[in-house]
């Protein structure tokens, strides 16, 4: 059972690697000579949205707009930007609508934390349903039930 | 003159549904068996109606009667006739017939097979029926008319936009629909129940193979979806976490958890209260999907009022049917007792993890689709919820669920035996172990880390699936020719659950080779240039014009060659459609066991051709899996425990033989 954790990371990692592969619709005239910058700039454009098109990052949309945007982001990194940096720059420009990953803060908690409350929810209402299937539907002791079980457990213990 | 009957024919419809959903209540409320016979011919009835008006709307598109509006709006004289016909649901008011006359043909099976049912469920469940149609059509008749005519009409039509004009996409809409409209079956079921007070072994029995008929329609319309996606948007991508796939998705994982629970009720007689609320929850979310894609609502909350007419009715519809039900449901509901007593580790405890799994990562699928819209008419802020939100949720919920998987059909009912079933599963973890060591040393050390797991994973899953099949064999323990015996005797609903479960696995090896070992090259070529991926040689031959019947497409030609001679020619083109002025990429695709090579094509400049070569690793899969889980579905149905009708066979002395699984 311990692999269960790990093989969460895996899907987990795969999923997130989705995003960096795909070549989408970068053209020959846009790639940069430098790899690793190049690479960054794939990165981070899988993770930017295409504003005029319907769910598609700019890497992967034809639409002129993302071609823009790529180019932006490609001549921002060639300037010395962060990835960090590039990205706050784009989002200042074009709001935070621009992200496909919402950032965290207070109008995202709830979002963020939806999955695992309602992972612990379910936990517990599986919890409590099957400890009451668990235990018999009998009635309460009576008080003269009571007393009596009383008087016969102190009657033993003597 | 057709186009009126057809519109006729809908208002005839909307009466007799109206009749559905209201005489056969009072009958089964007050005992009166004719009041409740009403529905069977009332159904009967509609179902010829609705044909009748899907008749009519098909035979002006084919004969391109540009009279009509819908017609105009979505049709052109030139288009293949394929197309033509598949335009009739390519739009929201062709679509919405169409849904509606899938829904009447399940009223009318229920109305003509259903005679074994008691007669006050039966016609409580034509009623619910009878209303789900009296809203659709509705909506049709009062803000979605197909049947409007134009005057003068038009010299020719507008067109369907190109990119539906693709047969992957012609099918794709009604594979869906069956799929939203069975659960429709489920529901009505569940409110019928509600409103007897009454859950068993039978109602299980009638509900499982209408859900599983549904799951099965809407694995094969996703999948579609997602092929079409592949070859179409000319990139390869096959899923995108779009409001529009979440949509068919979240319906899909609700049903799926129905499926397995609706086994626990019929076999077991517990979780009922659970499975009516997962019933309603499974076509609440059909609702919610059909409405979402066809509103526009997705793009921007503002395209709800683009059409407020359209957008209240639709408000109206969920309240009354998803609310309505919910109060049922919190009224009667307390009502059912659930008998069936079992021990966590057991096939029930196993399939309430399933359950709680499931329906925990349709929950954070639907948080993730709404929660923009919601934020929005809240607060006004606007953010996107994409990929990399549901593949951190969404991920982490399912792979301990596909970890435990292949536990599950192993364990007995009431009690189950943990450590015997690890015992039997030890060849299936032998081959995952070996799968994993396999793919590390095969991808070499700089290869992604974690995607040899996945295949891990993949591999775990299938092998569990057949160990569980020959563990009821009793292969290797018994003689051979008592194993030749247990295998032919095995229910078919037995297979069908094996090929199910391997068919996830087998998706996963799919997505894992696809996410972890794709290779890319966008290049720009003259005619007589080659170039390598993964160990082809791609050479261009060269770019020519072609005529197609409504459009004008630029087509390149390629060979590929491996170690030195051509093994296959293929072509990539780029259409520009004459009406719309859209261009769509035909990606050429060339598929070997082992993946796809992918060829796009882009513009054309002094430089030459810009050209994306991909290779996807294990991409087939993908498709191949679902419908293996598809088939798994059809084997079920036909198991003869489950198939319709089928005259009863005197219970079998001993169902002790472990039992049937899903």
């Amino acid at each position: 059972m311990r692999a269960a954790p790990i093989l969460c990371g895996v899907l987990l990692a795969l999923a997130l690697a989705v995003g960096a592969a795909p070549a989408g619709a970068v053209n020959p005239d846009e790639i940069l000579a430098d790899p690793g910058l190049e690479a960054r700039a794939r990165d981070i454009s899988s993770g930017l949205r295409c504003l005029v098109c319907q769910n598609q990052s700019i890497d992967d949309s034809e639409a002129p707009l993302a071609r823009d945007l790529r180019i932006l982001v490609r001549e921002r990194l060639q300037a010395g930007d962060s990835d960090e940096a590039v990205v706050g720059f784009i989002v200042a420009r074009y709001g935070e609508f621009v992200l496909l990953e919402p950032r965290l803060g207070p109008h995202t908690l709830l979002l963020w934390a939806a999955p695992a409350i309602l992972i612990i929810i379910g936990v517990l209402v599986v919890f409590v349903s099957v400890r009451s299937r668990g235990t018999p539907r009998t009635a309460p002791l009576s008080k003269d039930e009571q007393r009596r079980l009383d008087a016969a457990l102190e009657a033993s213990e003597r | 003159m057709i186009t009126e009957i057809g519109h006729f024919a809908l208002l005839l419809a909307l009466a007799l549904a109206v009749i559905q959903s209201t005489l056969p209540l009072v009958g089964a409320a007050r005992g009166d068996p004719a009041l409740m016979r009403t529905a069977i011919p009332a159904a009967r009835g509609q179902l010829v109606f609705i044909a009748a008006a899907f008749a009519a709307l098909t035979y002006a598109y084919v004969t391109s009667d540009f009279s009509v509006e819908n017609v105009f709006e979505n049709s052109h004289s030139a288009k293949p006739m394929l197309y033509k016909v598949a335009g009739v649901w390519g739009n929201h008011e062709g679509s919405m017939l169409l849904w509606v006359l899938i829904l009447a043909l399940f009223g009318a099976a229920v109305a003509t097979f259903g005679a074994n049912l008691a007669e006050t469920l039966r016609a409580r469940v034509l009623a619910v029926q009878g209303m789900i149609g009296v809203a659709f059509l509705l909506f049709i008749i009062a803000t979605s008319n197909p049947f409007v005519r134009l005057d003068p009409a038009p010299a020719d039509g507008s067109d369907l936009n190109p990119l539906l004009q693709d047969p992957g996409l012609a099918f794709h809409p009604p594979f869906l629909y069956l799929g939203y409209v069975g659960f429709s079956m489920a529901f009505a079921f569940a409110v019928a129940a509600l409103i007897e007070g009454r859950v068993d072994a039978a109602w299980a029995r009638w509900v499982r193979p209408w859900t599983l008929a549904a799951w099965m329609f809407l694995t094969v319309g996703i999948a579609l979806g997602s092929w079409w996606a592949y070859y179409e948007l000319g990139w390869g991508g096959w899923w995108f976490w779009d409001p529009v796939e979440n949509a068919s998705f979240m319906p899909w994982l609700a049903g799926t958890a129905l499926i397995h629970s609706a086994l626990v009720v019929e076999r077991r007689d517990a979780l009922k209260v659970w499975t009516i609320l997962l019933a309603i929850i499974a076509f609440s979310l059909s609702l919610v999907g059909t409405f979402l894609v066809r509103s526009g609502v997705l793009t921007s909350v503002h395209a709800f009022a683009v059409d407020p007419a359209r957008g209240v009715f639709i408000l109206a519809i969920l309240a009354v049917f998803v609310g309505g039900a919910l109060v049922l449901y919190a009224w009667r509901a307390p009502a059912l007792r659930s008998g069936g007593l079992f021990a966590p580790v057991s096939r029930e405890g196993a399939l309430v993890v399933n359950n709680l799994l499931l329906t925990v990562a349709c929950a954070a699928v639907f948080i993730g689709t709404l929660y923009p819209l919601l934020l929005e008419a809240l607060t006004g802020a606007k953010i996107s919820v994409g990929a990399p939100f549901f593949d951190m949720t969404f991920a982490p919920i399912m792979v301990p669920l596909l970890f435990v998987m292949p536990f599950g059909p192993f364990l007995a009912w009431k009690r189950g035996d943990l450590v015997g079933t690890a015992q039997r599963l030890l060849l299936a973890l032998a081959i995952a172990v070996f799968g994993t060591i396999a793919a590390r040393a095969a991808a070499g050390a700089d290869g992604p880390l974690l995607a040899p797991l996945g295949i891990g994973l993949g591999l775990w899953l299938v092998a569990g699936a057949v160990c569980e099949i020959l563990w009821r064999a009793r292969a290797f323990t018994a003689p051979a020719g008592e194993t030749l015996r247990r295998l032919s005797s095995m229910p078919r609903a037995g297979w069908g659950a094996m090929l199910a479960h391997a068919g996830i696995g087998i998706v996963v090896l799919g997505i894992t080779g696809v996410t972890a070992w794709k290779s890319e090259k966008v290049v720009q070529m003259q005619p007589g240039e080659a170039e390598d991926i993964a160990g082809f040689t791609v050479t261009f031959a060269g770019v020519a014009p072609r005529r197609g019947p409504n459009y004008s497409e630029t087509v390149a030609g390629f060979e590929i060659h491996r170690a030195g001679e051509v093994i296959d020619a293929f072509e990539s083109s780029k259409r520009l459609y004459d009406v719309q002025r859209m261009t769509t990429t035909e990606a050429g695709i060339i598929t070997f066991y082992w993946g796809d090579l992918y060829v796009a094509i882009g513009d054309e400049s002094d430089e030459g051709l810009t050209v994306r070569l991909w290779f996807n690793p294990l991409v087939p899969l993908i498709w191949f899996g679902a419908i293996t889980m598809a088939l798994g579905g059809l084997l079920s149905l036909s198991d003869r425990r489950l198939r319709i009708g089928a005259p009863r066979r005197a219970r079998p002395a001993a169902p002790a033989d472990a039992g049937a699984p899903a």
